[in-house]
């Protein structure tokens, strides 16, 4: 049997559940269509594109999509592999500790908001307002006064376990000896990290960024429960820009010419970011 | 020589002590690392076991006579969630491996000119936003008799972890050493001997972490759920959806309900966590 | 495992041997709808050969999927819960059952149903052509909930009818932010049924309105810029820290924790604010009607219906309508009073009958007198100062309006939290709505 065939199934698979429903909604896409308004579906060609390229809001939507996803993967993968290291070295409870430490990944986006929101973050209620006002500073109102920042703590906090897992175990494949020698040799722990761990960090670095950047540039639920997208729209991403179209507006068209964009735009960041981590997935054996 | 060894073991006494010093506050740094990242769970389940007026007092309250009577309440509707999620998540991911394991597989080890163009064409399947395919997705649905059926949302899911599941089984496959591979092939293994009794052990670890993570997300998908059933299939996003109110102080109600929702994956999560480093450490002798 | 799963399939035959037909029902995770559903056991008992299956979510949630369902035909639900801004829409689009024809071909339930026991406003609210497309489950205005003791405190007396511009001097009055206690609560949450409900009243009484009788978008008159400036102004100098993710809920938590001197929203928090089980501030809680504003006294407080429809996509019309015709009966609302041993929790503000019963005066005089008034004052077809061509008080009923709204509610987010200035926010939206008059044909 050529081992090839074994590719087929998946390949089918994948083609018919992804293709069938995007090349309906490319078709979408050069409609007017309001869901609540049925019987009036003109066919309007590039029309609903044009809307999207002649807001210059969009743009803001795009950057703010951008600067969630970079900021998440940065800090993620900075406090992840300083959670990774830590973890990679005896301590006492290092087993429970290092089980416990995954915790916030496998909360739903949508419980996560939701406690953040009113029981964290609430100016008023919240247990930040309580601690800031035991430090004798006022309650900080961190929804509007820092509506992005406040999704990216969120948001970091959930996917920070995801870093370091991927780090931990592509630091324990790391052989003891290389780094006995090197300590041999009188390496500074600065040097050690530089020479040593980094350069073997690289694939599962990768692995993460990657993943990390196409999972959070779909980063939606957070912002639906916490900011609706707001104040203005400091918080509007482009699927909760989609999810307004669609649901809040009924815009089909729309929403659908915005997808199709979304697509693009996602394709095109993650290939930016590939070129950036220096290295591009490898096609079978490297 | 003999006046220096005093000295020299002072100074290894001092150095000795110091390097303790520095664990120590590395351990207490790991240690409030841990209680940053839990503490927004902690307070969650907490308020499961508070009344209404408990959950939301300022300022916080933090002894308390736990009530279990939110969990009494979310527990009456559990149930038939619990199976829908058990049978959903548990169907999916091994439908995704079904179909994902050998084709990451034949990718790895018999690479051709498409291969890579492939890999990233799957990945790129995840960057639709699921918003922006919803309503064709729910024709589709309507029309082959899947909406709020567990087939559905099974192969929903596994349209999700299927690109997730190639790629990782890939590059994994893909980090075992070429030479270990060519040694069974010259002892005239076959496919499936090559497949289950080389490749498999060898990247077991790194196929468990792929399972814990399809499990993850699709235990935590909400829009679908929530889009494509109605009661018959619902997962638990679903329930914890349902008791979130637009009218009401419900605070203590959806904790104890978030925290019987998270709870399950809670556990396999831990449970996996601790097996899969436990196999990553025995399986990094390469 | 096995035998579970045969048993479960002998459970299964079991009830369909019995030939029940079983109606799905969608609605809010309301506290009054949570009730319906615990009750339902007394429906199946009255009609055994009905089976009742709830789907409970959120508002969006629930709105986003009925409207999906209903407007593709796919039949899930055979009841729907929709408000008064969906009805009217909805029933010009043929996707819901006509129930007046219903009535006419029932005679028994429609003479123990006693239809004109229903709140004339609420009844049209949920008409079309002159016909009946839902039926009320409860109904709400808005009002103004203050603080008896604080008030008593500051010298205050709070009018029965007050007007904004003594709500802004009680509201100076009341603002002690260093206690913890803020001068009013309003919402400042971004959506067409959150902050633009409020602020929707707000600009009518200040005289405005969207559209003029041409269709001509008229966000950028001078009532406008007034209303915006003074409700803006009032919270960021009067309200508690974080406005703009306050909706009702948000509020309602601040104000049953006491921190708010007074706050103007739905009727139906009444119920919330004095239940001792939710709330710190029972016994203080005093009652007012929405304020009015220089303009005029119309369009003061707005109308809401929370109303049971069945989709034209069913095929258990008949059975639904029996469920519709007994969830909004005087049947059903005593008997909530029954299960729940008090008056004060039966769903508000549909019938004539409630408010006349002595024991719904005795438990929720202090308020009942108030909503009744409110409701019977709001009237969907003449909102404004000046005649618009459109319905509803705190919103324009048409399709495109839940976007505009949620759009210019944006805006007015934005102002609230400084990053646009009044005239910004104006200019945006005045070229929104213009858009939305143009583009869905209403300018001709």
């Amino acid at each position: 049997m050529p081992a090839v065939l074994l590719l087929v199934p998946a390949l089918v698979y994948l083609i018919v559940a992804t293709q069938v429903p995007f090349l309906m909604t490319v078709y979408y896409s050069f409609f007017k269509w309001n869901l609540t308004i049925p019987d009036d579906r003109p066919f309007v060609g590039f029309g609903n594109y044009l809307t999207l390229f002649t807001d210059s809001q969009n743009l803001h939507v795009m950057l703010n999509t951008v600067v969630l996803m970079l900021s998440v993967v940065v800090l993620s993968v900075v406090i992840g592999a300083l959670i990774a290291l830590l973890l990679n070295r005896p301590f006492f409870g290092r087993p429970v500790v290092r089980t416990l430490f995954i915790s916030s990944f496998l909360v739903m986006p949508v419980v996560t908001a939701v406690v953040w929101k009113n029981m964290l973050m609430n100016p008023v209620f919240g247990f930040f307002a309580w601690v800031s006002q035991q430090l004798g500073l006022p309650a900080v109102d961190f929804l509007s006064q820092y509506p992005m920042q406040s999704i990216v703590a969120m948001v970091t906090w959930e996917w920070t376990p995801f870093a370091a897992l991927i780090l931990l175990t592509g630091l324990q494949s790391l052989p003891e000896d290389q780094l006995e020698a090197a300590r041999l040799d009188g390496c500074t722990p600065l040097q050690e990290f530089w020479y040593i761990v980094l350069p073997h960090w690289m694939r599962s670095l990768e692995v993460v960024i990657l993943l990390e950047t196409i999972f959070l540039m779909q980063v939606y639920g957070e912002i639906y429960t916490s900011t609706s997208g707001g104040p203005g729209i400091s918080t509007t991403t482009i699927p909760y820009f989609i999810y307004q179209k669609a649901f809040a507006e009924y815009n089909i068209g729309l929403a659908s010419a915005a997808g199709v964009l979304a697509v693009l735009f996602t394709n095109m960041v993650s290939s930016v970011v590939l070129r950036i981590i220096g290295r591009n997935i490898s096609g079978g054996k490297a | 020589m003999t006046t220096t060894l005093p000295s020299n073991r002072a100074k290894a006494a001092r150095k000795d002590l110091l390097v303790h010093i520095k664990g120590s506050l590395l351990t207490v740094l790991t240690y409030l690392l841990l209680f940053l990242f839990l503490f927004p769970l902690v307070w969650m389940v907490l308020a499961g076991f508070k009344t209404e007026a408990q959950a939301f007092a300022t300022p916080p309250i933090f002894f308390f006579t736990p009530t279990f009577e939110n969990f009494a309440r979310a527990l009456e509707t559990y149930g038939p969630f619990l199976k829908n999620s058990v049978l959903i998540v548990g169907g999916s991911t091994l439908l995704a491996f079904l179909l994902g394991v050998p084709a990451g597989f034949t990718m790895a080890l018999y690479p051709g000119k498409r291969t890579k163009s492939t890999l990233l064409w799957m990945l790129s399947t995840k960057m639709m936003p699921p918003v922006g395919v919803i309503v064709p997705l729910f024709l589709i649905f309507r029309d082959a008799r899947l909406l709020d059926t567990h087939l559905g949302l099974i192969l929903m899911f596994t349209t999700i972890n299927l690109p997730l599941v190639v790629w990782m089984v890939h590059s994994y496959i893909s980090e075992i050493p070429f030479g270990i591979i060519e040694a069974a092939k010259v002892d005239g293994a076959s496919l499936w001997q090559e497949f289950f009794q080389v490749v498999l052990p060898l990247a077991l670890p790194g196929i468990a972490s792929t399972a814990l993570l399809c499990v993850i997300f699709a235990w935590n998908e909400v829009f679908f759920a929530v889009n494509l059933t109605s009661s018959d299939a619902s997962p638990l996003s679903v329930y914890i959806s349902s008791f979130k109110t637009s009218e009401g102080l419900f605070w203590a109600q959806m904790s104890a309900a978030a925290t019987l929702t998270i709870a399950p994956v809670m556990l396999f999560g831990w449970f996996a966590q601790r097996q899969l480093i436990r196999g990553l450490t025995f399986g990094a002798v390469k | 495992m096995n035998k579970l799963y045969a048993v479960s399939l002998m459970l299964g035959l079991g009830s369909s041997a019995f030939a029940a037909t079983t109606i799905t029902i969608a609605t809010v995770n309301n506290p009054d709808m949570v009730t319906m559903q615990k009750l339902t056991p007394e429906f199946e008992k009255q009609n055994p050969d009905i089976k009742v299956k709830w789907v409970v979510l959120p508002e969006n949630e629930l709105r986003q999927k009925i409207t999906l369902d209903v407007a593709s035909k796919a039949g899930t639900f055979d009841i729907a819960t929709v408000g008064t801004y969906e009805v009217p829409i909805w029933a010009k689009n043929g996707w819901l059952e006509d129930l007046s024809a219903q009535f006419t071909k029932n005679p028994d339930i429609a003479k123990s149903y006693d239809l004109n026991d229903v709140l004339e406003p609420v009844r049209l609210g949920l008409s079309y052509n002159k016909k009946l497309y839902a039926l009320p489950f409860y109904a709400e205005s808005s009002m103004t909930f203050y603080r008896k003791d604080l008030f008593a405190q500051a010298n205050l007396k709070m009018p029965v009818k007050p007007t904004w511009t003594q709500i802004e001097r009680f509201a100076k009055a009341l603002h002690k932010p260093e206690k913890g206690q803020y001068g009013i609560c309003l919402r400042g949450l971004p959506g067409w049924g959150e902050n633009m409900a409020v602020f929707g009243t707000v600009v009518n009484t200040f005289g405005g309105r969207w559209f003029d009788m041409d269709w001509n978008a008229t966000l950028n008159s001078p009532e406008w810029k007034k209303a915006m400036t003074f409700y803006t102004d009032l919270i960021k100098k009067y309200g508690p820290p974080g406005v703009t993710s306050n909706g009702f809920t948000e509020n309602l938590t601040l104000f049953a924790q006491g921190k708010c001197g007074m706050w103007i929203d739905a009727t139906v928090a009444a119920g919330f604010v004095t239940d001792p089980a939710q709330s710190k501030v029972v016994a203080n809680v005093g009652f007012a009607n929405s304020p009015t504003g220089p303009g005029t006294p119309r369009g003061s407080n707005w109308l809401w219906a929370w109303s049971l429809a069945v989709p034209k996509s069913t095929t258990h019309e008949a059975e639904a309508f029996k469920f519709v015709t007994w969830a909004t009966s005087k049947e059903y609302i005593a008997l909530v009073a029954k299960e729940k041993g008090s008056w004060a929790s039966v769903p508000p503000g549909t019938r004539n009958s409630t408010y006349q019963n002595p024991e719904y005066k005795k438990a929720a005089g202090a308020f009942a007198g108030i909503v009744l008034d409110s409701i019977k004052r709001a009237d969907p077809t003449k909102p404004t100062k000046d005649p618009v061509p459109y319905q509803g008080v705190q919103f324009v009923g048409i399709p495109e309006f839940q976007a505009l709204g949620t759009q210019v509610g944006q805006y007015l987010a934005g102002v609230l939290s400084g990053q646009m200035t009044v005239d910004q926010a104006l200019k945006q939206a005045q070229t929104a709505a213009e858009k939305v008059s143009k583009d869905g044909g209403y300018q001709k």
